[in-house]
């Protein structure tokens, strides 16, 4: 089979997996090597559905001894096969990053043989990699349920970022549809990895140049909408997750039918990508903005409002809570409003300092009025001309966020869309004169 | 004493022809109402001053944007100078100005005009740099990396240390067909300057190889159910796609894994 052969085939057979950052590391060229890492991640293109490719994410090979109903490359599943072995991934890998295609590799697998065989092979790869080619770039490695923990730890010096996934938002939603896999069997090595990092963080005080263990930490993603787990169900797992074991991400994947059966969605039915959507923005609300599961659901409203965003709708059950005077409110509360985002309230407790903020000012700064206007006020004063009744803030909210949904259709937020701030350009820390 | 203002700069088109026109402005007491590098003849009423680049000058201007303002201060105007706002040495200038008088607070005042303007720009290039960290694209050609890419920014000097500490066991050079300027990277040395003609030689084997297999990859991970090209067009706009190895045509055959089309593409990708 030629590369080109097992390229489609492992690419195919990986493209559900949906993180593909290259972020949270900083790793500057050294001499001699190939490679580097930059903390907020490069996006190097952006496929057809509009999802960002930053690594090369691919299998080292689909064939698998497990058969989880929901997954592609389940053993009962008539579709072609295909292994890479690590000499060829490797190559491929520095042949694609010296061509600046990519940021690095995101190597999963499926199980051959038995879990330990399987994580062996990774270890190879990445060996070549990290060894012979003195690889520098990104490593993003998926570790495999069930294998040796002397392995996992192995593989864990070798690369940026490891991954467990936890599949399904619950337990029992894994008896009916993983029958292999426990819900012990994920948080077994999601633990282990976890311990590893903060043991390495002890190492790293004490001896400046010992080995990072994952550096850029461990993240994890589940699937949404194969089973019945509610949005507030899913919400508090994911707060676990955060807390529990200092997960850097949790990845949302709208499922994709790609079987029939009973079990599941029938094939045809579209991916809930809206749903999808409203929970990238709750986890953004629970790590950037400081909302907690509990505060946005609960035992009654178990859902999300589809037609507003989480915090909008948090913000229309608290009116007691505003409106927030610009001028004077901390950052925490600044947070709170509709249509502040971390970078603009960033700006308005910086541009506060040398004079009050006015409408127009906020404009400049870049909060988004439409929706802000409800909540604040500037120097005592609500936006002149500005009447409404908790109804037609409502109707309004409502319509605006239709228009963004027709513009922007749900997907993968990235915080760092943008430069965070001039200083944050590429070049790195910047010093002495830039032009010569 | 009165300002004089009713005259415009001509300058090099420098940065530190820049900062010239900066000292020459405080030196005579003149406030120009247009600076325009000579290359870039501008309709002017005013009657149009020559300024001289003196490395010494324009020395003493830079370090005081430090002293006399700040880092930030100084580290924006570079900025500044390398964004393709129109006419922004008059931004720049104005800026300069108001960071005399007030001091280090100015580049906090978000809700100025110049200060909202001058940030926006630059953080217009700071993004396009950003972008272009991911969207170059490399072709081997004897043993050197080659890029073409067509920024509307001076994107260069951003790009460079990035690029040269991830390739600094390579050579590489990238083309900035916008500006006429080249970015060229030996191991132990870079440099930047103008050249008037670059374009990529024909793929060899390996390279066109490689071409195939990033466009064949591109083509397949996208998710045909969640097929969005709004959304890719917002992250990447179309203007970039032209240097990317993944748009050229023509399209790779799209048979099943293990027939003999599947196999076998066309060396004829780019260029």
């Amino acid at each position: 089979m030629t590369t080109l052969e097992k390229l489609t085939i492992l690419t195919d057979a990986a493209k559900y997996d949906v993180a593909c950052t290259s972020s949270g590391v900083d790793r500057g060229g050294e001499a001699g090597s190939l490679g580097s890492a930059v903390k907020a991640g490069i996006c190097h293109s952006f496929a057809s559905d509009g999802r960002c490719i930053s690594l090369l994410k691919v299998l080292m090979t689909n064939s698998c001894i497990y058969d989880c109903k929901y997954c592609v490359n389940r053993r009962s599943h008539d579709t072609p096969r295909a292994a890479f072995t690590p000499r060829e991934l490797a190559d491929l890998t520095i042949g694609f990053y010296r061509r600046n295609y990519i940021e690095g590799l995101f190597l999963s697998s499926g199980v051959l043989k038995n879990p330990d065989y399987t994580c062996e092979l990774l270890i190879q790869t990445l060996k070549l990699l990290r060894e012979e080619y003195r690889f520098r770039g990104y490593i993003h490695v998926k570790a495999i349920p069930g294998a040796d923990e002397k392995l996992l730890s192995r593989l864990g010096m070798l690369a940026d970022r490891m991954s467990v996934n936890i599949e399904l938002p619950s337990e029992t939603s894994l008896k009916l549809l993983a029958p292999d896999k426990s819900k012990t069997s994920i948080l077994k090595p999601m633990a282990l990895i976890s311990g590893k990092i903060q043991e390495n963080r002890h190492d790293l005080i004490q001896y400046r140049h010992a080995p990072k263990f994952a550096p850029a930490g461990q993240s994890t993603q589940m699937i949404i909408g194969a089973t019945p787990d509610t949005d507030w169900k899913i919400l508090r797992l994911t707060e676990g997750l955060y807390k529990k074991y200092q997960l850097k991400r949790v990845f949302y994947s709208a499922y994709m039918p790609v079987s029939e059966n009973a079990l599941l969605p029938p094939m045809g039915t579209k991916p809930p990508l809206l749903r999808e959507h409203r929970l990238y923005q709750a986890d953004w609300l629970l790590r950037f903005y400081g909302f907690t599961a509990d505060e946005l659901l609960d035992e009654e409203h178990q859902s999300f409002h589809p037609l507003v965003d989480p915090k909008c709708g948090w913000a229309l059950n608290h009116m007691e809570q505003f409106p927030v005077e610009i001028n004077q409110a901390p950052l925490e509360l600044l947070l709170r409003v509709p249509g502040i985002g971390v970078r603009s309230a960033r700006r308005i407790r910086k541009a506060r300092q040398s004079g009050s903020l006015d409408f127009a000012g906020l404009k400049k700064i870049g909060v988004v009025l439409k929706r802000a206007q409800y909540f604040i006020t500037c120097s005592g004063k609500m936006r002149e001309g500005l009447k409404f009744t908790p109804e037609s803030v409502l109707r309004a909210l409502i319509s605006e966020e239709k228009q963004k949904l027709a513009e922007d259709v749900p997907e993968q937020l990235s915080f760092f869309s943008g430069t965070p701030s001039h200083t944050g350009h590429p070049a790195g820390g910047f010093s002495g004169k830039l032009i010569q | 004493m009165n300002t004089r203002t009713n005259l415009s700069y001509c300058y090099d088109g420098s940065f530190d022809g820049f900062l010239c026109c900066v000292f020459e402005s405080y030196t005579k007491r003149e406030v120009p109402t247009l600076i325009y590098p000579y290359d870039e003849p501008q309709c002017s009423l005013y009657p149009e001053k020559q300024i001289e680049t003196d490395p010494v000058h324009a020395e003493r201007v830079f370090a005081s944007l430090v002293n006399k303002i700040s880092e930030e201060a100084c580290e924006l105007v570079q900025l500044g100078f390398l964004t393709c706002l129109p006419q922004k040495e008059l931004l720049l200038y104005r800026f300069i100005r108001m960071g005399y008088r007030h001091g280090a607070g100015v580049v906090n005042w978000l809700a100025d005009k110049t200060v909202h303007s001058l940030r926006k720009a630059v953080q217009f290039a700071t993004h396009e740099a950003h972008l272009l960290c991911g969207f170059v694209r490399f072709s081997e050609q004897n043993g050197t990396l080659a890029s073409v890419i067509t920024p509307k920014n001076w994107v260069l000097p951003l790009l460079r240390d990035h690029f040269c500490s991830r390739y600094n066991t390579e050579t590489f050079l990238i083309y900035d067909k916008t500006h006429r300027m080249a970015l060229v990277h030996q191991p132990g040395k870079t440099e930047i300057f103008p050249l008037e003609q670059f374009s990529l030689e024909k793929a060899d084997n390996t390279e066109a190889q490689f071409r195939r297999l990033w466009k064949r990859f591109y083509d397949t991970i996208g998710i045909e159910g969640r097929y969005n090209p709004k959304c890719r067009m917002t992250h990447m706009p179309n203007r970039y796609w032209e240097n990317m190895t993944e748009f050229q045509e023509p399209a790779l055959p799209s048979g099943k894994p293990g027939t003999k089309a599947f196999a076998e593409a066309p060396d004829t990708l780019l260029p």
